[in-house]
């Protein structure tokens, strides 16, 4: 009893549930229009169809598969782009900027562009989840980069390591907590990225099942998908920060 | 205590050097793609063609036409989404409890793919303007909202305390502590809201529309008017620049 009193995001739940009962009544009723609103128990119901029809759970392994691998490209690349950063000041000196505005600019826009270039292709989809995505990687491994204690490198040194060595044997494993923050706010806004365009695109995993429930007016179906996907994010947003808790210095 | 760093004039135009070297080493390499590969120049056509279907679309009435009705959703969605989110953070930030109950659902919801979402808001709001702008608004709403309760949560304890011992109102600490308090917080989320409602009214008007400039970017790709593509996109995304530059110079005005 006291663990409610004590977490407060605990008491919205009731609230939930009652707004839930107020859909369902409003539906029931008629007050609502089916083909707006649909009712919670017909979006439950229609839970088994999307794991047996619309093959749910290949869809989420396709959509996971492209915003990994589009992260893993964004490793591949940001990380030694962003040690460059940190290594030869001149390029941080005149790059920063651009990936700073490169971070803020609204890169989705630019899907035709990509579909001009690359066709209509899961490629094409990966490509632009790598180019959100090694954004924060790039930056996040300069300032990771940036930020080892130079007692740590001193220590390094004076076990006469030098080069290639002193990077992974001190420098990387002193900057991984702050590199995993870009790995992580790269695989967040990869998967916004990779479902928005697979939704607009119609290609893919999870955005090309709502868009294709929503093409067949399945009211009903369409919200379980949204529900999921929604719910997915969420948990995956979670379990990232809970990593990137664990790998943060005590 | 370390000597504050010194930049020499000739440290100073190096990076700006480089920068340029690299747009030159860029646009020779467009170019190049463009004038030597015929397969390449449907889908990379030169930057004359660019520059040409700029000037030719900048001279063009029904340009600005299109951009008056994404200008229209966009500011109709931040009004929408802003009053929101300010509201609701002015709330949850004074009502600690009920920010407290709100804020990890809003946290955790707030990097949720929202284009996904649009086939309910054409459903409730219609193929109109009704649906981009509900769009824009959901877009908007959820760093306006988390900037706002941070900042009423940061206020100075001081300032509250003085408007108490003066027997303010609470419409008068509404006014004279709260909000000139969350004024900049207030405006950093506005900032982060603007790109995103720009984005969600341009997707959405990708996605079905007949008219603004994501209509207009998405009917010369179909088209196959690439460069007038091009041209749209580069516009776009100046005015995105402009907009963030314009709330930016705004929020170091108040300190930022």
């Amino acid at each position: 009893m006291k663990a409610w009193l004590h977490r407060p995001a605990l008491w919205v739940l009731p609230f939930l549930v009652l707004g839930l009962a107020a859909q369902e009544a409003g539906v029931r009723l008629g007050f609502i229009p089916q083909v707006m609103i649909a009712a919670p128990t017909a979006i439950l119901g229609k839970m088994p169809m999307l794991v047996a029809e619309e093959e749910l759970l290949e869809r989420i392994g396709l959509t996971f598969g492209l915003t990994f691998a589009a992260a893993a490209l964004a490793i591949l690349a940001g990380v030694p782009v962003g040690w460059a950063l940190h290594r030869f000041r001149l390029l941080n000196r005149a790059y920063e900027s651009w990936f700073v505005g490169l971070g803020a600019a609204p890169l989705i826009l630019l899907y035709p562009l990509f579909l001009v270039m690359f066709g209509r292709n899961l490629f094409t989809i990966t490509l632009m989840g790598f180019m959100v995505a090694v954004i924060p990687v790039v930056l996040k491994t300069r300032e990771g980069m940036d930020g080892v204690r130079p007692v740590l490198i001193a220590v390094g040194k004076s076990f006469k390591l030098s080069g290639l060595r002193l990077f992974w044997k001190v420098q990387f494993p002193a900057a991984v907590p702050v590199i995993f923050t870009g790995i992580r706010l790269g695989l967040i806004v990869s998967l916004i990225n990779i479902v928005a365009l697979e939704f607009l695109v119609n290609i893919g995993g999870l955005g090309r099942l709502i868009n294709d429930l929503a093409e067949r007016f399945e009211t009903a179906a369409m919200y379980g998908a949204i529900g999921f996907v929604v719910a997915i994010s969420v948990t995956f947003f979670v379990l990232t920060e809970r990593i990137e808790l664990w790998l943060r210095p005590k | 205590m370390a000597a504050p760093q010194v930049i020499t004039p000739a440290q100073r135009w190096h990076p700006q050097l480089l920068r340029l070297a690299t747009l030159v080493v860029l646009g020779l390499a467009w170019e190049t793609a463009s004038r030597f590969n015929s397969t390449l120049n449907l889908a990379m056509p030169s930057l004359l063609m660019i520059a040409k279907a700029l000037f030719a679309i900048l001279f063009d009435g029904k340009f600005y036409q299109h951009l008056g009705i994404t200008l229209w959703q966009v500011v109709a969605s931040m009004v929408v989404g802003g009053l929101a989110g300010v509201g609701l953070g002015l709330w949850g930030g004074l009502k600690r409890r009920f920010g407290q109950a709100i804020e990890p659902y809003v946290y955790y919801l707030a990097p949720t793919p929202k284009i996904i979402i649009l086939p309910v808001l054409i459903l409730m709001f219609g193929v109109g303007s009704g649906s981009k702008i509900a769009m824009g608004a959901l877009s908007c709403f959820f760093p306006i909202l988390l900037s706002t309760l941070a900042g009423v949560w940061q206020i100075n304890p001081v300032l509250i305390r003085v408007g108490r011992s003066f027997h303010l109102s609470n419409r008068q600490m509404l006014t004279l502590v709260y909000l000139p308090a969350v004024m900049r917080p207030v405006i950093t989320g506005v900032r982060l809201g603007l790109g995103m409602a720009i984005t969600g009214v341009l997707l959405s008007q990708i996605r079905l529309s007949n008219a603004g400039l994501g209509f207009l970017a998405i009917s010369a790709f179909q088209t196959f008017q690439v460069a007038d593509m091009y041209a749209i996109l580069i516009l776009v995304f100046a005015l995105a620049a402009l907009a963030n530059a314009g709330v930016a110079s705004v929020e170091r005005r108040l300190g930022g």
